[in-house]
């Protein structure tokens, strides 16, 4: 079966961010960027998949400005068949990311569709989902294990109070959690060969769908620094304070 | 206006986490109702309707919606939620689960695990792991909206008198089906909502280590909570993660043993009131943050704190 993972780039995780003085946005020049480590968890998946000999191909696809293309080699050096990039500078919210993924899908048809459950700069958890519903499949979200048997695949998930296991009818969409697998690192060779894998590039227009934002950023403020603290000597210290002075205790 | 606020529940007990998302609705004003979507599950209705500042409750009881599979769900919440303004609901799994559903086929955003409401169209929300704190504007018809609880003080849960109405429609969307569930046990209480959370973090070293601070947290009627690293590690069950992709708390009193201080680690916890670090490297981004660092080995210090109780 046809696997598709969709990739996003975005700010690197180490890397600290910060707030533009004129409160538009955070500043992203001359930052380190990299594919959202959901998405490398999706790619490692569907790889896996692949090497299980239950996918036949994986497909990478990613949505933004052309540097995108760097996470779509990497995908396809990690072991992906071929990418796609929609290609826009807009800025794409979920919905409208999902809107394209769902054309995407109309298009290449995959059993399986991987993503991330959430990306690490909007922290919105919500593309997979609503993919899900657009194209009016079942959904296995927060996915820490993935198995595929016959015309299901068994999700189990990550919940609040332990794990929970959903059997979905494919084609259906997984979303990763981080303790689904560890991701492989792309080798020098396998980096190479990427450079030769094939890649479609195609704009928002040319799958007939609107991406404008719904949602208006109003401002972006750095948050409220902590007060700096104390150090305390002991252990008797650190209880007198609790109890005298923050009185939490 | 008019605001349906999703109950976070598991069918007998109502979460603490629909009263924080009932006071967000408060913000925004107009008349609040609540639905209780589940299998056998009169008595968190029942609970529902006492909830201060409810005008109705709605109760869709029936086997399709038992293990709040999203995709039934989703579309009960989108036949019913089209007719009103907002809806919201928690930003537990099971909100963050179903409600982007919601938000696609009512074709509209979703404003996702909003702290604070400016206005009835402009919430605050955090991204980059809490790094930056964005304000969102919606133009929307209907907006749909995951509240992140600790963002909000609880409602009281007694002293309504919500009427309460059975809805009759059933989706089944026959794509999915439950199989099992393993949840973790626990006699403490609830990490997202204690008043004090105890976490440990690869300083722990294994997982018979946390003995020590289930022991401190025994004394404190506090939850146990841990970093990523000590969960990738094995050394507790993934439920205790504390960060940007496991729970965020945000209690009276944290106290972070063995904790670096990752920037993820911090976006689920640098909202508590009073942070506590006992850490045995002075240099740990921790201290950054803690109101009161120790710097000690935490085997001699965690003991010795329990003694001290």
């Amino acid at each position: 079966m046809k696997v598709l993972v969709a990739v996003k780039r975005v700010i690197d995780y180490n890397v600290k961010v910060r707030v533009k003085s004129d409160n538009t946005d955070v500043d992203l020049t001359n930052i380190k960027m990299a594919m959202n480590p959901f998405c490398e968890i999706a790619v490692e998946e569907a790889v896996r998949l692949k090497e299980k000999g239950v996918a036949t191909e994986v497909v990478v696809v990613s949505i933004g400005p052309k540097a995108s293309q760097e996470q779509i080699r990497t995908a396809l050096a990690l072991g992906a068949d071929r990418g796609i990039h929609i290609e826009t500078e807009e800025q794409v919210q979920s919905l409208a990311a999902a809107k394209l993924l769902k054309a995407v899908v109309e298009k290449e048809q995959p059993q399986l569709i991987i993503l991330g459950k959430q990306s690490i700069d909007t922290d919105n958890n919500q593309t997979g989902q609503m993919l899900a519903a657009l194209c009016g499949y079942g959904q296995g979200t927060f996915a820490s294990e993935v198995v595929v048997e016959g015309d299901k695949v068994n999700v189990t998930r990550e919940i609040d109070g332990g794990l929970a296991t959903v059997s979905l009818n494919l084609p259906a969409v997984v979303t990763t959690d981080l303790r689904l697998n560890e991701p492989r690192y792309a080798s020098l060779p396998n980096i190479m060969k990427a450079k030769k894998k094939p890649l479609d590039i195609i704009s928002p227009a040319d799958l007939g769908v609107d991406i404008a934002p719904r949602l208006s950023t109003v401002k972006v403020e750095a948050p409220a620094q902590r007060q700096a603290g104390v150090k305390v000597g002991s252990v008797a210290e650190l209880v007198d304070k609790l109890k005298n002075e923050a009185k939490v205790i | 206006m008019s605001v349906l606020v999703i109950a976070d529940h598991d069918n007998s007990v109502l979460k603490p986490a629909t009263l924080n998302v009932v006071a967000a609705a408060q913000q925004i004003g107009g008349d609040i109702e609540i639905l209780v979507a589940g299998e056998g599950c009169g008595a968190v209705a029942e609970a529902a309707a006492k909830v201060a500042g409810v005008s109705k409750v709605l109760v869709a009881d029936n086997a399709v919606y038992g293990h709040a599979l999203a995709e039934n769900l989703s579309l009960l919440v989108a036949e019913l939620g089209k007719n009103y303004s907002h809806v919201l609901t928690s930003a537990g799994t099971t909100g963050k689960d179903f409600m982007p559903r919601v938000a696609a086929l009512l074709d509209v955003a979703q404003v996702s695990d909003i702290i604070k409401v400016e206005s009835a169209d402009t919430f605050v929300r955090p991204i980059y792991a809490g790094n930056a704190i964005a304000t969102v504007k919606s133009s929307d018809s209907v907006k749909v909206i995951t509240v992140r609880p600790t963002g909000f003080d609880a409602v009281a849960a007694e002293g309504g008198s919500a009427s309460v109405e059975a809805v009759a429609s059933a989706h089944d969307a026959g794509v999915s089906s439950f199989v099992k569930e393993e949840l973790a046990k626990s006699d403490r209480p609830e990490l997202t909502s204690a008043g004090i959370v105890i976490s440990g973090g690869r300083g722990m070293q294994n997982g018979d280590n946390f003995e020590m601070l289930y022991k401190v947290a025994d004394k404190l009627g506090a939850a146990v909570g841990a970093s990523r690293a000590a969960v990738d590690a094995g050394f507790v069950p993934n439920d205790m993660q504390v960060g940007q992709t496991g729970k965020i708390v945000a209690p009276q009193l944290y106290i972070a043993v063995g904790i670096s201080g990752a920037i993820q680690h911090l976006a689920g916890m640098s909202d508590s009131k009073v942070i506590v670090a006992i850490n045995k490297d002075e240099e740990a981004p921790i201290f950054q943050v803690a109101d009161y660092g120790l710097v000690a080995d935490l085997f001699d210090a965690v003991p010795e704190l329990e003694n001290s109780l």
